[in-house]
């Protein structure tokens, strides 16, 4: 599928937002708008705010001033429940599952979300066999099928990657978020996280915002690039327009994260 | 057929599965097996403290939510039944006003003190149900002229479940068929019917998400769940429960008073035996209970048995005194938390 050529309206926008902890200002005044079919990487040295954007934008935390709007709505004042439940969709940076629940059981509990049934009390959650295959059709596309009865807890790193990326693709979001999906993954682990995005990409209607330190990574993916410096957004472009801008080699070369490029 | 009743979730342990028949089977026979009112009295409690504490275990173990309060739902439950059959007469009306009046009082509670409270911290939670629920106890305590204040109420109950009253004059198994076996029966059968709903509640679509706030609720609202929701909500039934349990247990004993009901006591009981039973499993509910109750009621008789038995040993029999009980059922608890610390149906599971 082609890129449109007229552009279409953005799924998810900021505008101004802004976070303060205390004296420290987080995320300043930065505004971007996201539209479908198109994957924004999201750079910057560590401590840039390109986590604390994402929780900004999905929910996980209140915004000091700016908005948020997804899909149109002003959602700056909904918590994350409510985002999820308008087609944003998250993975964690720091792996964060349901340690003492199995594999499958993990995948479910999206399913289960995504399909509006959490407040059933009355039947067997067993019972529910769509919900099920669904959940290992999900499994099946991070490869991890032949650990669906693990307990999630006892898994690799590598493996609690992959389930975050199968619990994303579970809530079936229009957008969905990837904090840095390959960190800590082994070499031959990546590939499949890579292709998997690749294959979303390339539905077309999908709108995918990543952070990620590999540039290697950014480069075969992203359609534009976003960089973050303390804060600010001080890039926002085609990648190698972006990536050959002063202020970026500036800010990069400054950090040692240019080891990645 | 059992795999419906159970809801799926079977004991996964041989000496757990053993153990659970034989509780199921002692309680369903123990008025034909045992004389005596004292046995049918642990029986009763035995029955009344698995709904009590699996209701409980809702809100400890599944959910992850540190309530002191339970008590008070247990507490609502008998004084609502009390008191109507005091101020009623002993007619099944009363009953049901009662239980009404009680069931309704325990959902706005619980609603309150979950909207309110839900959204704070852990810690916090735990230190306001322990404020209302000490303001609980001492207003049932104060209002004398209403509750009976500290000596409690006695009352008379529908006349099919009173002691004298014979349902067929010939006797069973040499049993009369009188009023308390009735009650025990009602007991028993509501209990079971109450455990059976909790387990299906876990293990419906609704009792996964009550595991996932437990294990990780910043994510459950990741994944789109409300968790304010869902923790009012498990907070609400578990504390209908709780107040059903404690209608049973004044229909039972025929009195409703603060230390039996309200008193932090019972709050502690209840903490032990989810402890001990196992935590996050409902059967836990069921071996602590029976365990728990059991050595409550008969530790105190065992050991004067062994105190006799070893008379001539100088220091034995002094150790084994009966009134040295309550120093064995503390050392018998700290041994079981520190040998079993995932309780004993975790203990048993994880064997293999």
């Amino acid at each position: 599928m082609t890129t449109a050529v007229v552009p279409e309206h953005p799924v998810l926008s900021t505008h101004g937002l802004t976070i303060r902890f205390g004296g420290h200002v987080a995320v300043n005044n930065v505004s971007a708008e996201f539209r479908p079919g198109t994957l924004t990487a999201i750079v910057g040295p560590n401590g840039a705010g390109k986590t604390t954007y994402f929780n900004l934008m999905s929910g996980q935390l209140p915004a000091t001033s700016g908005s948020v709007r997804l899909f149109g709505e002003d959602v700056t004042d909904l918590g994350a429940p409510q985002r999820t439940k308008r087609g944003i969709g998250r993975a964690f940076q720091l792996t964060n599952l349901f340690p003492n629940l199995s594999v499958i059981e993990n995948v479910r509990l999206a399913v289960q979300s995504q399909a509006g049934m959490g407040l059933n009390m009355v039947s067997l959650w067993s019972r529910h066999v769509e919900l099920m295959e669904r959940a290992e059709h999900y499994l099946h596309r991070v490869a991890m099928a032949d650990q669906r009865d693990e307990i999630v807890g006892t898994l690799p790193h590598g493996n609690k990657r992959k389930l975050e990326v199968a619990i994303l693709l579970a809530l079936e979001p229009q957008i969905l978020m990837f904090d840095e999906p390959t960190a800590g993954m082994s070499v031959d682990e990546v590939p499949v996280i890579l292709e998997l995005i690749h294959q979303i990409k390339a539905q077309g209607d999908k709108t995918i915002l990543l952070v990620e330190h590999k540039m290697d990574v950014v480069r075969s993916l992203a359609d534009r690039i976003i960089v973050l410096h303390n804060g600010f957004l001080v890039a926002d472009g085609d990648p190698t327009e972006v990536m050959s801008s002063p202020i970026v080699q500036e800010a990069y070369l400054g950090t040692g994260v240019a080891d990645h490029v | 057929m059992l795999k419906s009743i159970l809801s799926g979730d079977f004991p996964r342990s041989r000496i757990l599965s053993i153990m659970l028949v034989l509780t199921f089977i002692g309680l369903a026979v123990a008025p034909f097996m045992l004389s005596g009112a004292r046995p049918l009295n642990t029986a009763a409690t035995i029955c009344i403290f698995i709904v009590l504490v699996a209701s409980y275990d809702l809100l400890l173990g599944y959910t992850g939510i540190v309530s002191f309060a339970h008590t008070m739902f247990y507490g609502i439950g008998a004084y609502g039944v009390g008191l109507a059959l005091d101020a009623m007469g002993p007619s099944w009306w009363a009953v049901f006003t009662g239980l009404a009046s009680a069931l309704a009082l325990a959902l706005v509670l619980a609603l309150m003190i979950g909207l309110f409270s839900l959204r704070v911290r852990a810690i916090f939670y735990a230190m306001i149900t322990l404020a209302v629920a000490s303001a609980f106890a001492i207003l049932a305590s104060q209002l004398s002229d209403f509750t009976g204040g500290e000596d409690g109420k006695t009352f008379k109950v529908p006349e099919i479940l009173s002691p004298g009253f014979k349902l067929i004059e010939a006797e069973i198994f040499g049993r009369s068929i009188d009023g308390k076996l009735l009650t025990y029966y009602l007991v028993f059968t509501a209990c079971l019917l109450l455990f059976l709903f909790m387990l299906r509640v876990v293990n419906s679509p609704f009792g996964r998400v009550l595991q996932a706030i437990r294990e990780n609720d910043f994510r459950a609202e990741a994944l789109g769940y409300r968790t304010v929701v869902y923790r009012t909500l498990a907070n609400c039934l578990a504390a209908l429960i709780a107040a059903l349990a404690g209608a049973l247990m004044a229909l039972w004993l025929r009195y409703v008073g603060p230390k039996t009901f309200l008193s932090f006591e019972v709050m502690t009981d209840i903490l032990l035996i989810v402890v001990i039973g196992g935590m996050g499993t409902l059967y836990g509910a069921v071996v602590g209970a029976a365990l728990f109750i059991f050595a409550q009621n008969y530790l105190q008789s065992l050991m004067a048995e062994a105190s006799e038995a070893l008379a001539g040993v100088p220091i034995l029999a002094q150790a084994v005194h009966p009134d040295r009980w309550m120093l064995w059922l503390g050392i018998l608890f700290v041994l079981s938390v520190y040998f079993f610390p995932t309780g004993i149906v975790g203990k048993l599971r994880n064997r293999k």
